[in-house]
């Protein structure tokens, strides 16, 4: 029998009829671990999987494995999307279908694996099992699909992944990737591919929701001796992980978007700038390269096309600002990333001076699909103005975090309330963050709104990346605003003045209002009254006269949170108070009576000699000297100091 | 004798600028740091000026002009973390330490830094100690963690 790459390249890949013989057939479900000789145990091996303990879990089963004397798989996969539940376990029996396990760690590997070896499930730990045709579901097991986290979403660009072993490209050979690059570089002109991008209305997934195929078109047109593609992969957002993650779980499929990407402009050469610290996605991109070459998919004359391309991978030294088109083209060229001044754009002049286009990791790894199904596939799926999917990250305040990925049209009512299972901790829902630093909060009034660019255009929101930060009743609203400012504020490449004093100056006012002044008189009232008078106008000049989109959308927290929250920011300016309890310099102290022993330990403690008492006999904090650092706090034994 | 540098340089075959930032990561994945002799060095085998070298590198939060701990704690500063209060975490990190984001311990023990989202909001505060990750730390945890680490400290002097 001839070897995988073999069977693989000739009876699968080059076979574009998709109609295989029995034998084939056969082979591909045994790639796919559909059909299996012994058990396989799958394990999510990804950055959320390993710091929730994947490594020990993995330790755990090859343990059990030995003890047990046992002969079975064990495969690394990647996020499955609900990192609150790792580590995940997958097992698959012969025959049977494919079950997932939640939180499965050095513990209980041994109770859940002799449940599923003697078929008693243990119920508890069970997530779901798969649907797969010809295998025998599993009796008082739900499926994984009726569980409200995955009934919600429609997962295009990450079908696979958590399915499939990503260092592994005859799994996702055997999955049907790479047929649409084959399709595209043995059918289609470059002209070709641009128009059917163009016909199927794919916008570009990395904020701006520019149309990919109209990029793709204008650098195509422009004359030159080399184009450059680069992938977009420099994801700093705090709270943002999908990049990274969809590189984790499934580089293959972000290296066949980017060969269809690279021939529909005629490009030779691409790059792809992915963030330094994201370490394991580099390590798996690179050994996806390594595998794609040695198929013959990457190089010179790919399967006798005429085609040449390879792909350079640049390490991203952690700026944000370099997700900045023209700031990554400088950090590619070895300068300081800052963004230059547009026009030439680009398509026009980017990278060396050769037309350039840029595209985020997301829109790339929509193209497959497109090429495979055609445009109007594509078209059918979303709504009016937004067409496809949308890649989400679920954080903060809520019950399952994690990846997911719904049709354009859906509610954020919806993403919150049914697919992230509701606010953690039964606590009162309050806003959502929508795309980071660079976004938008939504509120209860407006939550209802639908996932769809021109929709959330019509509230001056944004996509952006695709983060939601949920925020409960605990959460500050000026206090988060503070965060991302401060993050803008570091992260301001200091080109234009507006970002960089802009911000600052926001920063500062943000921090006098969360603070009480030492000293009435002194100029600290004066900097807070400054504060409420000149805050938001400070916020329009950045927006309205910033170089590139970092200013541009800087003040985007402040106003749409001073939009829906102003009652706050006043009671922080006004009252000097933090309902949410979160601004510690606002916090004030009381002493219960009947809880104090009068011990004094925090009279003593106290810097500010705001406690008054006599010893044995309950204190009292004078409410006017207090500071609210909170010393006395963390001094009491008896539990006798709260917060109001 | 040839420094780590030297090799690293010579490997190189071409002195387009744009391998720049590459041979500074690759040096400072080796040193730990970037020297007054590292940027030098980079400098005449670019024939760049060295004042240009160090104004690209002090650019990017990556790169670092001074040596880092033998435990170098990165501390999630992402958004989720920040929710579930990291900034208690951190508090107290400085207070034991008595460093800052970017700093070092006299004895060479530890180093901090405050990094982005670390991809794992699920389950914050997350901190990494020598890309070993840790997670849901709280603020009570650090006192025993470092006092830990300073335990496993192999290091033969
Ligand atoms: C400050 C700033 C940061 C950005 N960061 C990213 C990023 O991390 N990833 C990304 O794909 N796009 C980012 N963008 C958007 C890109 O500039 C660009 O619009 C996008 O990569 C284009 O690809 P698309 O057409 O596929 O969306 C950022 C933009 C700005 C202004
Ligand atoms: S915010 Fe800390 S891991 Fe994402």
């Amino acid at each position: 029998m001839e070897n995988n790459i073999q069977f693989l390249k000739e009876k699968v890949l080059l076979n574009e009829t998709l109609s295989f013989s029995k034998e084939v057939e056969e082979r591909i479900k045994i790639l796919k671990h559909e059909k299996t000789t012994k058990p396989v145990i799958f394990v999510g091996a990804s950055s959320c999987g390993y710091v929730a303990g994947a490594q020990k879990t993995i330790d755990a089963i090859n343990n059990y494995i030995l003890e047990n004397n046992i002969s079975v798989d064990v495969v690394k996969v990647g996020c499955i999307g609900i990192c609150a539940l790792e580590p995940i376990m997958d097992v698959q029996l012969p025959g049977m279908t494919r079950v997932s396990f939640k939180k499965i760690n050095a513990e209980n590997v041994a109770s859940v694996l002799d449940g599923v070896f003697n078929n008693s499930i243990v119920n508890e730990c069970v997530l779901g099992q798969y649907r797969q045709k010809n295998l025998q579901a599993w009796e008082n097991v739900n499926f994984i699909d009726e569980v409200d986290f995955f009934a919600g979403q429609k997962r295009i660009v990450l079908e696979l992944n958590g399915i499939i072993d990503p260092e592994n490209i005859e799994a996702f050979i055997a999955h049907g990737g790479y047929r649409a690059f084959i399709k595209t570089i043995y059918h289609y002109t470059s002209n070709e591919v641009c128009k059917i991008i163009e016909k199927s209305e794919l916008r570009g997934r990395g904020g701006s929701g520019f149309p990919s195929g109209k990029k793709w078109k204008i650098a195509h047109d422009n004359a030159a001796d080399q184009r450059y593609l680069i992938c977009n992969a420099n994801e700093s957002d705090p709270g943002a992980f999908m990049e990274k993650s969809i590189i984790e779980s499934n580089p293959h499929k972000l290296i066949e978007g980017m060969a269809i990407a690279a021939y529909g402009i005629a490009a030779s050469k691409a790059y792809i700038y992915i963030r330094a610290d994201n370490k394991l996605a580099i390590e798996r991109f690179k050994k996806a390269l390594e595998q794609a070459k040695a198929f013959g998919l990457l190089g010179e004359n790919i399967f006798d096309s005429g085609f040449n391309f390879e792909i350079i991978i640049k390490k991203g030294p952690g700026a944000f600002v370099c997700g900045e088109e023209t700031a990554m083209l400088n950090s590619i060229e070895g300068k300081r990333g800052m963004p230059r001044y547009r026009p030439p754009y680009p398509t026009e002049r980017g990278l060396f001076g050769k037309p350039t286009i840029i595209n985020n990791v997301e829109t790339l790894c929509n193209v497959p699909q497109i090429i495979l199904n055609g445009p109007i596939w594509f078209n059918t799926i979303g709504t009016k103005a937004s067409k496809g999917t949308k890649v989400f990250t679920l954080s903060g305040k809520i019950n399952y975090n994690g990846i997911i990925e719904v049709e354009m049209g859906k509610s954020f009512e919806d993403i919150i309330f049914k697919i992230g299972g509701d606010v953690k901790d039964n606590k009162q829902f309050k806003a959502i963050q929508l795309g980071g630093p660079a976004g938008t909060c939504l509120v209860k009034e407006n939550i209802n709104i639908v996932v769809d660019y021109e929709e959330l255009n019509s509230i001056d929101a944004i996509m952006g990346s695709g983060s939601i930060i949920v925020m409960d009743e605990k959460t500050c609203i000026v206090d988060i605003t503070k965060f991302y400012i401060n993050f803008i504020q570091h992260e301001s490449c200091g080109k234009c003045i507006p970002c960089r004093e802009g911000t600052q100056r926001m920063l500062e006012i943000l921090e006098k209002i969360t603070k009480i002044p030492k000293d009435e008189a002194s100029h600290q009232t004066l900097e807070r009254f400054k504060g409420v008078m000149q805050l938001e106008s400070i916020a329009e000049v950045i927006k309205d006269t910033s170089l590139c989109g970092l200013g541009k959308t800087a003040a985007n927290t402040f106003l749409s949170s001073l939009k829906w929250f102003r009652d706050e920011y006043e009671e922080h300016i006004f009252d000097r108070k933090c309902k949410a309890g979160v601004c510690k310099e606002l916090r004030t102290f009381f002493i219960d009576v009947d809880k104090c022993t009068g011990c004094n330990a925090c009279m003593r403690k106290c810097p500010e000699n705001a406690i008054i008492g006599t010893i044995k006999y309950p204190h009292f904090i004078v409410e006017s000297k207090c500071t609210g650092c909170g010393i006395c706090f963390e001094t009491c034994k008896f539990s006798a100091i709260f917060i109001k | 004798m040839k420094s780590k540098i030297d090799e690293i340089i010579e490997k190189q075959n071409n002195t387009d600028r744009s391998d720049l930032l590459d041979v500074l990561q690759e040096i400072q994945v080796i040193e730990g740091y970037l020297s007054e002799e590292a940027i030098i060095k980079t400098s005449q085998y670019f024939k760049l000026a060295s004042a240009k070298i160090y104004g690209i590198a002090s650019f990017y939060d990556h790169f670092k002009f001074v040596p880092q701990g033998r435990f170098h704690i990165k501390v999630c500063n992402g958004t989720a973390c920040h929710l579930a209060n990291t900034s208690n975490l951190r508090k107290e990190f400085e207070k034991i330490l008595k460093i800052q984001h970017g700093q070092c311990t006299r004895d060479g023990m530890f180093s901090i830094e405050y990094v982005p989202c670390m991809g794992a909001c699920g389950i914050s505060s997350v901190i990494s100690i020598n890309e070993e990750y840790y997670s849901s730390v709280k603020p009570s945890d650090v006192k025993d963690m470092l006092e830990n680490l300073r335990n496993t400290d192999d290091r033969i002097d």
